[in-house]
């Protein structure tokens, strides 16, 4: 699969032939291929066991300000041929469009290395074992287990007629697993690069504790709470905002941002950056159009400090001083622009314990579950805790509650929190993977109960 | 096509396997999107590829890949008997399969104009019209309007001896607008939000869905929601348009009747089901009114779950859901329904593509047709009607859930009173569905579309399909979305 990079420019060279053989110069290519397997168990057994590989090619030609895309997952000589002739054919059935950028010319790209030799070759037994003891922790416990270990490398290589050679290789492993018993169940979940530094005994023991520890769940009435957020919630409920520091969305009327640009709407203790470059991150260190990804400063001490530019975006912000694209576009074409996606959110120094120590009366949530946009501006967002929502009493857990539905503003939250601690790479299930601290926040607004 | 499956099937059909099947798979996409008097995405697209699931060694192995060369398909015939065997690892009984026969058919869904024949410049005229009709009203800061279209022909081999070759076309078109005004967002969609509109139909599904007519009022309604009052919070009669309950029927009924999630293999991920196993026959899910069907069947409509075979070659069939009030039935696979005790499947197995295994996925769903008359449905001293969902939410098990919509209207004695914006309700499953008071009939009963339905590790997003017609439900919490 790695190998498969080096490939990529032999069949770049067959897309710009058979480009320049319609009459066409300037056009890109994507080649991105995969090779995934995922064992998944339920009811402590093994019940779901896949693997796929995939390779697809996208191509984009662009003339004079028309431009569309074409993709494939067939790479032989003919195939190619038809994609770019397609690809073509419907470019020219659209209308010029004078902010339509020319094709990125080639720039430096940071170095990361994410790609680890065993993850990319992990063996369905390997998987296997790790899940059967892992199983046989919770059946230990007298509960039962679900929850998936996957394993897989990926290639993405971006190169245009300008001379655009973006390449990046990745591997990924996640393992979650959910403990359940008879009134009550745990969770947890953790991803890495390199799965030698993932420990999924480790997480299903934590899941055993959350499921005991919830057991005979008292029933609270909805209410405003101090909740402790752990960090998978943090970054399932605040991720939801990341797509609206975009220039793009905010020139649209659809970003909650718009009117708030360097306005203080968060608490002094929120900093929050966006840094593909980041050691606990993952992803590619160039966009959608092969521009270098460049570490943003979105929220400076709770001010709104930088948005994502897309190159399109930056030009159509329109003073020739103003914004350079800060590499975070999507391929092109597309209505959407750009959004931050390696997001680190800046913690602080109280430990989960210390939180807990400080809490007099408050609600502990290790996930959330279909988080759902109410309002768009004011930002606020709806859902259910989920698999370990626990009372805390007198600084310390004192019980299982059953879960609360909460309707809650991001930006009320973020300006109410209280304690934050040292940022951890987390998995949730709603977003993608960040880097996100367990937060304490006052006047958490859960607004329903349910009766489990 | 059938030589790729027929392969793909004696590659794996010769190793020592107690059941395998193989599905070859070829898709076909257009999507086209405006905003603001440009084109968005123009794209085509196009995949190939096969899957390869294996019983053998009591469990399940699958395997996918492009590779269509006899090496690539061998070699993930291979790895799918190597991960069935790996599986033993965890594996407390032998997976049994519900008897189902040999089928040999074609079957291509029907359709009066390919989507494909129509030119990109074509679609985008047409897109481009409503986005002027909606940017004419002033007020609107986005106009977002869609096409798309996809063709999948599939045929699926098993070591039944099955041979299907089904090809299925699916058209979705639809638009939005939204207005940005003193720190407030709207968004009218039509005719549905979410890109709107998704059958199991040709281009002519566009033509009958009269976007540019409609424009106008869209545009309308975005700009006046900022006038509107607040949606009150409190206890009041409910009249959902058809789109929204179909979204409801969604999450409250075809979720939770899907018998892999109450036996747990979803527990992780999608959840599990209040549903259990004894509550079939015996739970009163809804009022005496409420009938729900599941339906893959070309009679009950040109739905995104309808098909002539499922995943597993399980033809088509019709399984009562909800009869007068009562819960009575689960969707169900082959495992499944032995799992249970049950003689069949009631084909319900789907995958979203070649590179994935199939699930219990939702066919059609949908709440059959009342005898009231849109009169009579409205016809409450005080009432809160909703039209379009704006968010939706649900727990795990499927019991609590809240929704917004895009705009509401007070209604006394079956009159609009005044618009309201904002509006959600909340609520419990089955208090909901027995509160159903008044369904209307057949004249306004719409086979909705869902075309993102999520579920599965790895994720698959499937199509779904939803009939109902506006209906009335009593007492219903309206407003908690803004409480507090």
């Amino acid at each position: 699969m790695r190998d498969n990079v080096e490939a990529a420019e032999a069949i770049f060279g067959q897309v710009v032939d058979a480009a320049r053989a319609l009459g066409v110069t300037e056009i890109e290519a994507i080649i991105a291929g995969s090779d995934e397997a995922l064992t998944r168990f339920a009811n402590n057994a093994i019940h779901q066991n896949v693997a796929q590989r995939t390779t697809q090619l996208s191509v984009r030609p662009v003339m004079d300000g028309r431009t569309a895309r074409a993709s494939t997952n067939r790479l032989s000589r003919d195939a190619i041929r038809e994609v770019v002739a397609e690809a073509i054919a419907i470019a020219r059935l659209t209308e010029p469009d004078p902010d339509l950028p020319p094709l990125a010319g080639p720039a430096e790209y940071q170095g990361v290395e994410r790609w680890f030799e065993d993850t990319a070759r992990a063996t369905p037994e390997e998987r296997a074992r790790a899940v059967a003891e892992a199983i046989g922790a919770v059946e230990a416990a007298g509960q039962t287990a679900a929850g998936i270990y996957s394993t897989g490398e990926s290639v993405f290589a971006l190169l245009n007629s300008r001379g655009v050679l973006a390449r990046h290789t990745e591997t990924m492993a996640r393992f979650s697993i959910t403990a359940m018993a008879a009134d009550s169940s745990g969770w947890a979940k953790a991803s890495a690069c390199d799965r030698a530094t993932l420990n999924p005994l480790e997480l299903a023991l934590t899941a055993v504790r959350k499921a005991a520890e919830s057991r005979n769940p008292r029933d609270l009435p909805p209410g405003r709470y101090t909740v402790i957020l752990e960090p998978a919630a943090v970054l399932d409920l605040t991720g939801q905002m990341f797509p609206d520091f975009s220039a793009t969305a905010i020139r649209d009327g659809r970003s909650f941002l718009t009117d708030r640009i360097g306005k203080q709407i968060f608490g002094e203790n929120i900093t929050i950056y966006d840094d593909a470059g980041h050691p606990l991150q993952s992803g590619a260190p160039f966009d959608g159009e092969g521009v270098p990804r460049k570490p943003l400063t979105l929220v400076e001490r709770g001010v709104v400090r930088e948005v994502a530019y897309s190159r399109q975006a930056a030009a159509l912000a329109g003073c020739p001083l103003g914004p350079a694209p800060t590499g975070h576009g999507f391929p092109l074409p597309n209505e959407f622009g750009e959004a931050p996606i390696n997001i680190v959110i800046a913690g602080g120094e109280t430990s989960l314990e210390e939180m807990t120590a400080s809490t007099d009366r408050g609600i502990l949530v290790t996930r959330f579950w279909y988080i759902r946009e109410v309002d768009p501006y004011e930002k606020i967002f709806t859902g259910m805790t989920r698999d370990g929502t626990f009372l805390i009493e007198g600084g310390r857990v004192t019980a299982g509650v059953r879960n609360f539905r909460f309707n809650q503003g991001l930006i009320e939250m973020l300006s109410k929190a209280e304690a934050l601690s040292a940022p951890v790479r987390a998995s949730g299930e709603e977003m993608y993977d960040m880097v996100a601290p367990a937060m304490k926040v006052r006047e958490f607004n859960f607004t329903e109960t349910t009766r489990f | 096509m059938k030589d790729l499956a027929l392969s793909a099937l004696d590659a794996v059909a010769r190793r020592s396997v107690t059941y395998a099947d193989a599905r070859a798979i070829e898709i076909r996409e257009r999507e086209i999107t405006t905003k603001n008097g440009k084109a968005g995405h123009v794209s085509s697209s196009e995949s190939m590829g096969i899957g390869i699931r294996v019983l053998a060694f009591g469990g399940w192995g699958f395997a996918a890949t492009d590779d269509l060369s006899k090496e690539g398909i061998e070699s993930a015939a291979a790895l799918a008997l190597e991960i069935a065997r790996a599986g033993t690892a965890a594996r407390k009984r032998e997976v049994t399969l519900a008897p189902e026969q040999k089928y040999e058919a074609a079957w291509v869904s029907p359709f009066q104009i390919d989507p494909f024949s129509i030119p990109v410049d074509r679609n985008l005229g047409v897109l481009l019209a409503v986005d002027a009709e909606l940017r004419r009203h002033p007020g609107v800061s986005l106009a977002e309007a869609s096409m798309h279209f996809e063709r999948r022909r599939q045929v699926f081999a098993s070591t039944l001896g099955s041979l299907i070759d089904q090809t299925r076309c699916v058209t979705g078109a639809g638009f939005a607008a939204l207005s940005y005004k003193d720190g407030e967002i709207q968004r009218r969609s039509y005719p549905n939000s979410f890109g709107g509109q998704y059958q199991l139909k040709g281009y002519e599904l566009v033509e009958e869905l009269r976007l540019l007519e409609n424009a106008p009022r869209v545009a309308e309604e975005a700009v006046a929601l900022h006038s509107a009052d607040q949606c009150p919070e409190g206890e009041f009669d409910l009249v959902l348009d058809s789109s929204q309950l179909g979204l409801q029927i969604h999450e409250s009924i075809g979720h939770p009747i899907e018998l892999d999630r109450v036996l747990g293999s979803e527990a992780n991920y999608a959840g599990m089901s209040f549903l259990t196993l004894d509550q079939l026959g015996r739970l009163r899910y809804g009022s005496e009114i409420v009938n729900v069907v599941c339906d893959a069947r070309l009679e009950h409509g040109p739905g995104l779950g309808t098909f002539a075979f499922d995943d597993e070659g399980v033809p088509a069939q019709a399984t009562d859901i909800i009869r007068g009030g009562r819960f009575v039935g689960y969707m169900t696979s082959r495992e499944t329904a032995a799992a249970v005790g049950q003689a069949r499947s009631n084909g319900c197995m789907r995958a979203d593509g070649w590179e994935r295994l199939p699930l219990i996925r939702m066919t059609n769903v949908s709440l059959l047709p009342g005898e009231q008359s849109l009169d009579e449905v409205f016809d409450a001293d005080h009432a809160i009607y909703m039209e379009t969902n704006r968010s939706w939410s649900i727990d795990d098990k499927r019991y609590h859930f809240q929704f917004g919509c895009e705009i509401g209207w007070e209604m006394r004695h079956g009159k609009r009173v005044r618009m309201l914006k904002n509006p959600s309700y909340s609520g419990i499953t089955t208090e909901f569905w027995n509160a159903c008071a008044a369904i209307a009939g057949q004249r306004h009963w719409t086979l909705w579309g869902v075309p993102n339905c999520g579920k599965g590790q790895p994720e698959q997003v499937m199509g779904t399909g939803h009939g109902a017609s506006p209906a009335r439900f009593r007492k219903i919490r309206i407003g908690s979305a803004y409480a507090g």
